[in-house]
């Protein structure tokens, strides 16, 4: 990709997406984890908490509400990235999850009804080992709904480019 | 659950009480259905053959939440994850299932983490450390950083 192109793709974002923060998928999410504290399962314990009732592990947004059904992921890239990526060669079928950084500053709360909107923070082109590949910084900021940012995070996914 | 710790109960190059996890086949099922990340990478060999992996493969996702609960864990009710960041560096391969509960014999992972600061910020009494897993052999897959604000006594 030209440098050019990259700058233009930088600040692009996704609309704003809704999550449903439900108690049962709380609880799921956390046995997935195989995480067992009672803040984010037991209503008893959780009343008597600093938080007054169940919230969710640190990293966990709920369920989008408008997502296609059957769709693989939860991640989505903002829709202009991908004419660009797909033509110099990247498939994103092949992406690989590099890392994350979170800041949090309000607790998510079972009942809660997040919005998130997504846009890319930084994208770089590096030529290793495995070919051309691609750092792409998505940044996705959540506020709940009494408009309050509760939470943002930054996903780092690698890109593998399959042309020379 | 633990008793609460408190600001003044830690110290600089203090450890944090490890956590043991092992990844099995089933977990990362479970894992898919309970974060929605259905990428075939982590439940289908021909798949994960097909983009180079090999094999599949432990999610990036599922190990970040593992340190974070190394954190939730130690700081307890009263302690808040202000900061937390952590790199994917090196693949986990999960344990096979040898019964319906029991995966086969292999590898333990450990959740770990050092005290590397303690500070007052705008009146909050924080905690920064470094945090990592291990893998089997001892090697760091997963390297990462977290803020934490503690009760202080006062």
């Amino acid at each position: 990709m030209q440098p050019e192109e990259i700058a233009q793709l930088i600040g692009k974002s996704t609309g704003v997406r809704m999550f449903e923060v439900e108690k049962g998928a709380i609880r799921r999410f956390a046995d997935a984890v195989g995480d067992p504290n009672p803040l984010f399962r037991d209503e008893e314990h959780a009343r008597g908490s600093p938080y007054g009732g169940i919230i969710a592990p640190p990293g966990f947004f709920g369920w989008p509400l408008r997502q296609q059904m059957g769709s693989p992921l939860v991640v989505e890239f903002p829709m202009e990235l991908m004419g660009p990526l797909s033509q110099s060669g990247y498939a994103v079928a092949t992406a690989l999850d590099g890392g994350m950084e979170y800041d949090f500053f309000q607790p998510v709360r079972a009942g809660d009804t997040l919005a998130a909107s997504t846009v890319v923070k930084d994208l770089r082109e590096r030529t290793g080992k495995m070919g051309k590949m691609a750092f792409i910084v998505l940044e996705t900021t959540y506020l709940n709904q009494h408009g309050t940012l509760v939470a943002r995070a930054r996903a780092t996914t690698i890109l593998r480019s399959f042309s020379m | 659950m633990a008793k609460q710790l408190f600001w003044e109960d830690v110290a600089e190059g203090a450890e944090i009480t490890p956590l043991s996890k092992i990844a099995t086949s089933q977990m990362l099922v479970r894992w898919a259905g309970g974060s929605g990340d259905f990428n075939p990478l982590h439940y289908d060999k021909v798949f994960a053959e097909g983009v180079g992996v090999g094999q599949p493969i432990v999610h990036g996702a599922l190990k970040r939440q593992w340190l974070v609960q190394l954190m939730t864990d130690w700081i307890g009710d009263r302690g808040w994850l202000k900061r937390f960041s952590c790199q994917y560096r090196a693949m986990d391969i999960p344990r096979a299932m040898r019964t319906m509960v029991d995966p086969v014999d292999g590898e333990t992972w450990w959740c770990k983490g050092k005290v590397t600061k303690k500070f007052v910020d705008e009146g909050e009494h924080c905690v920064d450390c470094d945090i990592w897993i291990e893998n089997g052999k001892g090697e760091v897959t997963t390297p990462g950083k977290a803020t934490v604000v503690l009760p202080a006594r006062g």
